[in-house]
């Protein structure tokens, strides 16, 4: 019997492993060390400095990264509006102009969306409609006056991988700043900053079964990346984000990238077995439609749009599963997903999306029970639904003329 | 050896029964509040509940009570998210000893254009009222003032600051991180708009802390996203350490005052202590009215930096300063704003105690004191 409601929303936040919240509880309490990183004067403070060293390094090995390279902050957030507002605050002489895609994270829009305010022009990208930018597109919106490039490894509701490594050749090339929002994609696929021309990259921790509440941001040193700091105060973080340490979540995220690290293949491979079930159940009901790439996404995520079924009936029907939906009763906002809506998806099957992610501690069993609720679910529906009648009766619905009310 | 902790103003140690509150968050499947399935919802819940407990312990409302990532967050919010709201630059006020957190965002406002006014303080470190009057101008648009100061535990009488501001329409912001588990905090009756706050200072968790605020203030967000804690903080929410700040503040509201009495007994106790045996003992802020917990005080002649390390192969934890500058070798601004000469400046040690803390702790420190003082006087003596 699997325990209800099953959890497939993974790419939203993650339950913390065991391992890492054991971590965490040794820097609670007063037989812990609970100290302040950045008190100098006794043990306790050394020994909560000590922790953060290691977390550091274990963040920065997993990405292949120099520890002084790590930048601890609140979360993938604040480490995207750090990036580009340190950027953008930091070069602004040497140029205003910034290119994002339509479909990156709120973080990086809505920061944009503030950066045009202070006078800064922006760029937004549209994705070609399987996800994925099209890199001549890219290539083609560059200017002289082009001081970043922000595109995410992973997005969020598609699970689309985007070609970083080609980016970051073209911004290298021109002199250009590249910063990656990598909260979706660290510990689930390979990320050696060595090797990408990467200058900027968001983590969070909640993403990858660590702590809310704490992330990072990768600032490259060779060659120097300079941002400037937006939470200022006693200078920690090399006077890039001031603020105390939390040890606690330092000490989770670290962790929790270890972990990462050393289970990321095996992980991966479950959960790729087990997405595969779910899709292979569910890609021969008709009029169903896989959104984003198949070939180029990471493993956990299937996000789907059931056509001829309503959005907000098919979120009820599927109360026992815990999943994600682009319709508009499960948002703060009243809009369908703009991220499927960027990839050309009518507002009808982006309100009909489900988006499952599987996640490490996501059982077979749960995914045979999703697939029975599922194709149920969508059954019933249907027989409920005139417009599936129309449909299955060879009416065009796109020529129907509607009677206004 | 087990060590005396005794640098509660740097952080303190979470409390077992705040602990037990976050268990549940800390591990396990929790949602991400913004989803809107179970999981999802329990999250929700759990920070709306927290948020009471907060908004409880401050008297106001609980829309009042904005979450963020800690004290230094929260000042940044409150600084940088009013100037924000201004299309002009203006002038701001500012304490000439806060804490870091405002004073480097008031520098970060001079770069954009800002004009930036020092309220100077007595030779007791309390702000200087005729000073704010005639600092006060058209443009001022916010003045932050420190209700206790990190350093020294000197309090600002802030209703006779916003007794000077109250024909003024600049927003009064508190840094009340220090103060709060130490004083009685209310929001209404301090006279401030808007209050900073930290949960670690209080026996809760790293992390978090929060800016309580008049909804009416102007502010815009200092972090762009999802549209969180009101549209003024975008971040998925840290729920554990919110649980864990809610359940702090309903503790400290619980026992208060006893925590106050109890460590107002251990302060006069080290404070008759330190004058009666450390002969030259100067206490910095001795006339102003003191937080309880802290004692800011230098031998003369003795270094601070070296004393506190000699402290901590007793097992004594202390801090020669604030933990944020403590890595710095300057003395401190706080001392130098008071008029204190830096030589002696240099001497500070800080004391800041806890309610966990005992009278025999007190006696046990100072014994660790006048034994290290006299060793460290020979020494000096010697070289000499």
């Amino acid at each position: 019997m699997v325990k209800l409601p099953i959890y497939l929303d993974n790419a939203a936040t993650t339950s913390v492993d065991p391992r890492v919240a054991e971590k965490m509880m040794a820097c609670l309490t007063a037989d812990g060390v609970f100290g302040n990183p950045a008190s100098r004067s006794h043990s306790f403070g050394w020994q909560a400095d000590e922790a953060v060293a290691v977390a550091r390094q274990q963040v920065a090995d997993l990405v292949n990264a120099d520890p002084k390279e790590i930048v601890w902050t609140s979360g993938a957030t604040e480490s995207d509006n750090l990036a580009i507002k340190g950027v953008a605050h930091f070069y602004q002489k040497k140029g205003r102009h910034i290119i994002t895609c339509k479909t990156e994270h709120k973080a990086v829009l809505d920061t944009c969306r503030q950066l045009e305010r202070e006078g800064f022009d922006v760029t937004y990208l549209d994705p070609e409609p399987n996800g994925l930018l099209d890199l001549d597109k890219l290539q083609a919106a560059m200017r002289d006056d082009t001081i970043l490039v922000s595109i995410m490894h992973v997005n969020n509701e598609i699970g689309v991988i985007q070609d970083i490594a080609a980016i970051g050749e073209m911004t290298r090339a021109r002199g250009i700043l590249f910063h990656v929002d990598a909260a979706q994609s660290a510990g689930k696929v390979a990320i050696d900053l060595q090797k990408l021309k990467v200058d900027l990259m968001s983590f969070s921790a909640h993403k990858i079964y660590g702590p809310k509440g704490i992330g990072a941001l990768y600032v490259r040193r060779k060659p120097r990346v300079r941002i400037e700091s937006q939470i200022h105060g006693g200078g920690h973080e090399r006077g890039m984000r001031s603020g105390t340490l939390a040890t606690h979540q330092i000490v989770g995220m670290g962790e929790a990238f270890r972990i990462a690290g050393e289970e990321m293949e095996a992980d991966n491979a479950r959960i790729l077995q087990l997405r595969n079930r779910l899709w292979n159940s569910l890609k021969d009901i008709e009029e169903v439609y896989l959104n984003g790439d198949l070939e180029h996404r990471v493993a956990g995520n299937l996000n789907v749009s059931f056509n001829y079924v309503e959005g907000e009936s098919l979120v009820m029907a599927l109360k026992n599963l815990a999943v994600s939906s682009g319709s508009a009763c499960t948002s703060a906002s009243l809009e369908p997903s703009y991220v499927l809506r960027s990839l050309g998806r009518n507002d009808e099957l982006a309100h009909s999306s489900i988006r499952f992610s599987i996640g490490r501690f996501t059982t077979v069993e749960e995914i045979d029970y999703t697939i029975d609720a599922v194709r149920n679910s969508i059954g019933r529906l249907r027989e409920l639904s005139p417009l599936w009648e129309m449909y299955q009766e060879g009416i065009d619905l796109n020529s129907v003329q509607w009677a206004a009310h | 050896m087990a060590s005396d902790y005794l640098d509660h103003n740097a952080t303190t140690a979470l409390d077992v029964r705040v602990l037990a509150a976050m268990q549940p968050y800390l591990h396990g499947a929790v949602g991400n509040p913004s989803s809107v399935h179970r999981y999802g919802r329990e999250a929700r819940a759990a920070i709306d509940q927290a948020r009471e407990q907060v908004a409880a312990l401050l008297g106001v409302r609980a829309t009042q009570v904005i979450f963020t990532s800690g004290g230094t967050e929260a000042n940044n919010l409150a600084l940088q998210g009013v100037a924000a709201s201004w299309s002009t630059p203006g002038r701001v006020i500012i304490g000439s000893t806060e804490h870091p957190s405002v004073i480097q965002p008031g520098l970060a406002l001079q770069r954009r254009g800002w004009g930036v006014d020092e309220l100077a303080v007595d030779d007791n470190g309390r702000p200087c009222m005729e000073h704010l009057a005639a600092l006060l101008r058209d443009d001022t648009r916010l003045v932050s003032v420190m209700m206790a100061n990190n350093e020294t535990g000197v309090i600002t009488d802030m209703a006779a600051v916003s007794a000077v501001m109250k024909e003024h329409a600049a927003v009064l912001h508190c840094d009340a991180v220090q103060a709060l588990g130490k004083m009685d905090v209310k929001f209404t009756a301090t006279g401030v708009r808007m209050m900073s706050l930290s949960a670690h200072k209080i026996n809760g968790p790293g992390g978090v802390g929060a800016l309580v605020l008049d909804r009416a203030v102007q502010i815009q967000p200092l972090l762009q996203g999802g549209g969180q804690e009101f549209g003024l903080r975008a971040g998925s929410e840290n729920i554990a350490a919110i649980v864990g700040f809610g359940r702090a503040a309903e503790l400290l509201a619980d026992e208060w005052p006893d925590r106050h009495r109890h460590m107002l007994g251990l302060r006069q106790q080290l404070e008759q202590q330190l004058l009666e045996q450390l002969p030259g003992v100067v206490i910095f802020g001795h006339q102003a009215e003191r937080l309880p917990n802290t004692v800011f005080f230098a031998v003369p002649m003795i270094d601070g930096e070296t004393l506190v390390m000699a402290l901590d192969e007793d097992g004594f934890a202390v801090a020669s300063g604030s933990a944020c500058s403590s890595s710095k070798n300057t003395p401190s601004h706080v001392l130098l704003a008071m008029g204190v000469d830096a030589g002696l400046a240099r001497c500070a040690v800080r004391v800041s105690l806890g309610s966990d803390n005992e009278a025999g702790d007190v006696d046990r420190f100072v014994g660790s004191l006048k034994r290290q003082v006299n060793k460290l006087a020979n020494m000096a003596a010697l070289a000499w």
